[in-house]
């Protein structure tokens, strides 16, 4: 198993390299982002080809992406164009991100997990259906939507909140926007556990586990809830890297200064050392919560086993 | 005892993972200490101070570099300039100048007020101003408003304009310090209402310290105004308070404090919540409801910013002669009225003329100049179109960047009531561009083939600037490379003319030309709009739209 993780972790270093490299070209192919800084003012060529030059885009592009790899291998991101260094942006930006994932998660699994135990447990009554109808309600509606919503109710209406998450983004102003974003994959895994519930339930290792006499308790939460959660385990994995990267929407709205917000100025700006400083951070993320979910198999399924 | 193994190894990838993000989260240290500054103060409304809305500025806040609003904002709370303009009038007066006087109207004598200190307690001296200016203006230091120093002599060596040109001179010759508070500024050539723009950003005075330490200067910008910087937490504010050695007229608040938003809508919740007093540049989505939601406090002002839209005289379709009819026709096709009410609510005011109405019937602003071209007239419109032998190509494109504004609505109205004149869905099309940047490119490239958006937000409040710039041949906003021989001439008349009221009549000539030949439709008068808490009175905006924060009181 140890050298299936090291095998696993050197097969990051081409895709890192990869993406960085695709992500940097596309970055670049949007075109020159020296001109906005002007805004209507179109200035002398001696000015224009000054300001490339103090940004590094007066190379040629396989230039600046040596040398742009080159530094962040040593730690340097490089500058954002109001001067800010990009490590600076991820030190602020990542923990109010991760916060705000981790709050989101803690959402899903707590809620996602338990209705979907109630619904499979309960099939075809009363709890069951309006579980259904919920998680059908909640797919249906647009994060922007219960976003706005949220926020004039419970801040502008009833004051129970901030409007906006201040710039510190403690985890109690990240509870309301936590589950605005956690709302989508909440009913996707509720409806995951309770399908791989109702499921298991006629397995035959569980009707043995009841013949045994084990208590109920034991019954559900070892055998039935440990083998139902394998698939819901994907679903998370994939979706850490999901909510940390396209939480753009739910950021804009309450006013969180993470991860997303600053891709989305990086584009709107054309600035290729924030865009890609992020996305291979978030690349990283990425194939590291996938390493942990299939590892996580193990631990759930003990028919798996990695060599 | 396998199962454990199983767990050993996650925990490591664990690790590691938390490693790789630790990695990621560098230099979160001095982040999170500064941050302390920029966030307190969410609910308390300490010691009368005014929470206003701010973006981040795009570039770093030094006065020759900044040409946006949000960080002209800063800019005009930390400087005081040798003018400034009246916030209601729009009136150029001096401020750290005493006086500024020529016998020629080329060589100019500034002498300043005496005991102006910055905040640092050092003195405003002739120097710092000659330094500030030669800053600006060298090539090396590739600053975003290089340009205002052109008039000056010496400005071609220190900032030549081809490409891959090297300054010759690190100072402009026509800048001369007499004394410690007295410097002599010589022109290119005569240009008598040169002083009045004075109080634009660019022409700020830099203390010693910005020259000695730029970096640490810029982390903590200061200057000779009504506020000091306290902190500055880049992306997430700053917090401004009263410069005890501010020469003039002292705030009447406690200090400021910006607030950066990631989104206006957001920052419009907070308005309503009480967590924030000032909002300027409202959100469209609020417009309808703003009147109830704040109960009256809500201003909607004219503001020196004009849209409208230029025509691509490089490309051989849109020939300046032939083509003079179409122009005028497309500018009688596009109801203005309709579209300012319907998707501004007013906040628009339909064009009459290719200037601002901030500048005021004596400033040069005039309701008669467009005449019937500015008025919707749809049998007229498509009769001067066919004579002028219709749109060419049959199809005209409007483009501009739709990532900010409500450009994309807007474009959409104008190309339906083109479109609805000349009986045809394809008569005029929207191309729209993703980001400005991009936009910019097409533009100033000279990518266009057909209309593109060309609005002109003033530097300073006088007839010239929207002039000059725009219609001027190769003149830096001059992105459809008009041009117009008798323009040129009256402009440079009207520079060399001493006499203000008859400098004003000949620019007015020179827009007469302009609003002829149209070479830009001009659209309607922006207006600046703001909304505030009901803690705080005495909210204006300036002619920039941009609030006027000195006079604003606090309620106890």
């Amino acid at each position: 198993m140890g050298r299936y993780v090291i095998r696993r972790l050197l097969q990051m270093v081409p895709v890192f390299l990869g993406t960085t490299f695709l992500i940097f070209i596309m970055v670049y192919a949007l075109g020159d982002p020296v001109l906005a800084f002007f805004g209507d003012r179109t200035p002398d060529d001696a000015t224009l080809a000054a300001k490339r030059h103090e940004l590094g885009l007066d190379k040629p592009m396989w230039e600046q992406y040596v040398t742009y790899m080159g530094n962040v291998f040593t730690g340097d991101f490089g500058t954002a164009f109001n001067g800010q260094k990009v490590t600076e942006l991820m030190g602020h930006a990542f923990p109010i991100t991760i916060r705000l994932t981790l709050v989101a998660i803690t959402i899903e699994i707590v809620f996602g997990v338990g209705l979907g135990l109630l619904a499979g447990l309960r099939r075809g009554r009363i709890a069951d259906s309006s579980t259904l109808i919920f998680t059908l309600i909640v797919i249906s509606i647009p994060t922007f939507v219960t976003g706005y919503l949220l926020q004039y109710f419970l801040a502008v209406e009833w004051k129970v909140i901030d409007p906006a998450v201040s710039a510190d983004a403690n985890f109690s102003e990240l509870i309301v926007p936590g589950f605005v974003l956690a709302g989508v994959s909440l009913a996707y895994v509720t409806r995951l556990t309770r399908t791989s519930i109702v499921e298991n339930l006629r397995a035959d290792y569980l009707r043995t586990a009841v013949a045994k006499g084990l208590p109920r308790r034991r019954v559900i939460t070892v055998h039935l809830l440990r083998n139902s959660l394998i698939p819901v385990v994907t679903h998370l994995g994939t979706d850490l890297g999901l909510l940390m990267g396209g939480a753009l929407v739910t950021e804009r709205i309450f006013n969180i200064q993470g991860v997303g917000f600053q891709l989305w100025n990086g584009v709107l700006r054309q600035n290729s050392q924030t865009v890609v400083g992020f996305v291979t951070i978030l690349v990283l993320i990425f194939l590291l919560a996938n390493l942990l979910v299939d590892l996580l198999y193990a631990v759930l399924d003990p028919r798996i086993r990695y060599a | 005892m396998r199962g454990s193994t199983r767990a050993k190894w996650v925990v490591s990838a664990a690790v590691i993972a938390l490693a790789a993000t630790a990695c990621g989260g560098g230099g979160d240290d001095d982040g999170d200490n500064e941050s302390k500054g920029g966030s307190e103060g969410k609910n308390a409304n300490s010691a009368g101070v005014v929470r206003a809305y701010w973006t981040d500025p795009q570039n770093p806040l030094e006065p020759a570099n900044t040409n946006e609003v949000q960080g002209g904002k800063v800019m005009d709370m930390i400087f005081t300039k040798l003018m400034e303009y009246d916030p209601k009038t729009g009136e150029a007066f001096e401020a750290n100048a005493e006086k500024i006087t020529s016998t020629d109207s080329q060589t100019f004598t500034v002498k300043l007020k005496s005991g102006w200190t910055f905040a640092d307690g050092t003195p405003v001296t002739a120097k710092n101003y000659v330094d500030a200016w030669n800053y600006g203006a060298l090539l090396d230091n590739a600053q975003a408003n290089a340009y205002f120093f052109s008039d000056i002599e010496g400005y071609d060596a220190v900032h030549p304009e081809e490409e891959g040109a090297k300054a010759t001179a690190k100072t402009m010759s026509g800048l001369k310090v007499v004394d410690e508070s007295t410097f002599t500024v010589k022109l290119k050539q005569k240009f008598s209402t040169w002083p009045k723009r004075l109080g634009y950003t660019a022409y700020a005075p830099l203390p010693d310290a910005f020259f000695k330490d730029k970096a640490n200067y810029l982390k903590k910008p200061f200057g000779n105004g009504p506020y000091k910087v306290d902190s500055y937490t880049k992306g997430q504010g700053m917090k401004l308070s009263v410069n005890d050695k501010y020469a003039l007229e002292k705030p009447k608040n406690g200090g400021v404090e910006l607030k950066v938003y990631t989104d206006n809508t957001t920052a419009y919740s907070d308005l309503l919540a009480g967590n924030l007093d000032i909002l300027d540049g409202l959100p469209a989505s609020s417009l309808q409801n703003v009147e109830t939601d704040l109960n009256g406090r809500y201003i909607n002002q004219p503001a020196g910013i004009l849209q409208t839209v230029s025509f691509p005289f490089y490309d051989k379709k849109w020939d300046q002669k032939k083509t003079l009819k179409v122009r005028q026709g497309l500018s009688m096709a596009i109801d203005r009225k309709a579209i300012t009410e319907n998707i501004f609510s007013n906040t628009r005011t339909p064009a009459k003329d290719w200037t601002s109405p901030v500048l005021g019937e004596s400033g040069g602003f005039s309701q008669d100049m467009c005449g019937e071209y500015c008025e919707y007239n749809p049998e007229k419109a498509k009769q001067l179109i066919e004579e002028g032998g219709g749109i060419p190509g049959g199809t005209v494109t409007l483009t501009s960047n739709v990532d900010t504004g409500s450009h994309k609505d807007w474009m959409d109205a104008v190309c339906n009531s083109i479109n609805k004149v000349m009986g045809s869905e394809k008569a005029c099309l929207v191309k729209s561009v993703g980001t400005f940047g991009d936009f910019r490119n097409q533009a100033a490239g000279h990518e266009m083939s057909g209309m593109f958006r060309s609005g002109w937000q003033m530097d300073y409040p006088l007839i010239d600037n929207f002039l000059t710039p725009l219609y001027k041949t190769n003149a830096s906003s001059n992105d459809g490379l008009y041009s117009n021989k008798e323009f040129d001439k009256l402009i440079d008349q009207a520079n060399a003319e001493p006499d203000y009221a008859k400098a004003i009549k000949l620019y007015q000539d020179a827009e007469k030309i302009v609003a002829q030949e149209i070479p830009a439709i001009t659209l309607w008068y922006q207006n600046g709009d703001a909304g505030y808490s009901d803690k705080v009175d005495n909210v204006t905006l300036d002619p920039f739209s941009v609030p006027v924060f000195t006079d604003i009181t606090v309620k106890s």
